[in-house]
């Protein structure tokens, strides 16, 4: 599949796979898709280990947007970006947008064919103040 | 410091290390409760537990590589943001270890570890940190202070955390109610060298 991949990665388990549902209602199958949250042994937390097997799982040549929500799951995605291969760091981004919204936004982008840095944009629209 | 100078296997000394913070896993989870979500403890015991268990696997007399091996671990098992930051610690300590150790040899290691550190977490000294006791004892390090100076500031520098507000990570989300509170990394910070220290007095 040539359209970008979307991982989605919450503390919470619940929260990663509720917006994965909410992003498949909008696009399907159309896009990759992945979500991990939750520590090591299931708890609240994100983790390396579980964030890299997203990353792969949601792989796609046109690049994959991940969507944080808080810190941690931030500074880990961070880390397990730096972990892989040279060739596909360059084509993982971070999105600063919120979990949920950005997640849907990105993913119907996505959908439509956008580039990496459109479906960033995209999310990362929500974070604009209203004019 | 004065015992690091020399060639040592290292492994004691993380070993040390791995045994205080999980013998201290119920504090760090307590003041991780105060001003954070709770996990501290939890999460540095699973990560250091983890890094007990392959010790004795680990070639000791590289000791650069045996610290980006136990980096590894911690980044793979912690979980939360102190997974990359005390994995990013460990793992440049390892990448920067002076071949001929000396005071200025392992203050620039340090140095390049809390620097690694800083750029992971986006942070700086002030803000209650974990930085806030690694900084001020990288500091005495380069005037080759020994480990009874070192680990009074060590502890004093957690202490000084109490009064900050916390400008960094979950506590941030409190504000001015995170003052009064010691920084949960600042503590486990504190805890990883005054365990070295020992082993080194213990050694010399």
């Amino acid at each position: 599949m040539s359209n970008v991949g979307i991982v989605i990665v919450s503390h919470s388990p619940d929260v990663a796979k509720g917006a994965a549902d909410m992003v498949r209602q909008m696009v399907g199958r159309g896009v990759p898709l992945a979500w991990t949250g939750g520590n090591p042994e299931g708890g609240l937390g994100t983790s390396v280990e579980g964030i890299l097997a997203a990353i792969d799982s949601a792989w796609s040549d046109a690049g994959v947007a991940i969507l944080v929500d808080l810190g941690g799951a931030e500074t880990n995605s961070e880390m397990a970006i730096e972990m892989l291969p040279a060739e596909q760091q360059r084509k993982v981004v971070i999105c600063d947008a919120p979990v949920v919204e950005g997640a849907v936004m990105a993913a119907t982008e996505a959908w439509g064919g956008s580039d990496l840095a459109t479906v960033k944009r995209t999310a990362e629209e929500l974070n604009r103040e209203p004019d | 410091m004065q015992m690091l100078m020399n060639p040592v296997d290292a492994r004691p000394l993380i070993e040390s290390a791995a045994r205080r913070v999980i013998a201290h896993a119920e504090e760090l989870t307590r003041l991780d409760q105060a001003i954070g979500d709770g996990d501290h403890g939890l999460n540095m015991k699973r990560g250091f537990e983890a890094v007990l268990n392959e010790l004795d696997s680990l070639d000791g007399d590289d000791t650069g590589a045996l610290l980006i091996a136990v980096g590894k671990t911690l980044v793979m098992k912690i979980g939360g943001a102190s997974g990359p930051l005390y994995g990013t610690l460990f793992m440049q300590l390892g990448k920067s270890w002076p071949n001929e150790p000396s005071a200025i040899g392992l203050h620039a290691c340090v140095d390049a570890a809390v620097q690694a550190v800083a750029a992971r977490g986006k942070s700086q000294p002030g803000q209650k940190t974990m930085l806030d006791v690694w900084v001020p004892v990288n500091a005495l390090i380069a005037q080759g202070a020994n480990c009874g100076a070192i680990r009074a500031k060590a502890a004093a520098s957690a202490q000084a955390t109490i009064p900050m507000e916390a400008l960094r990570g979950r506590a941030s989300f409190l504000k001015e109610r995170s003052i009064g509170h010691m920084d949960p990394g600042a503590r486990s910070s504190q805890l990883i060298i005054e365990a070295v220290c020992d082993v080194l007095e213990e050694s010399e």
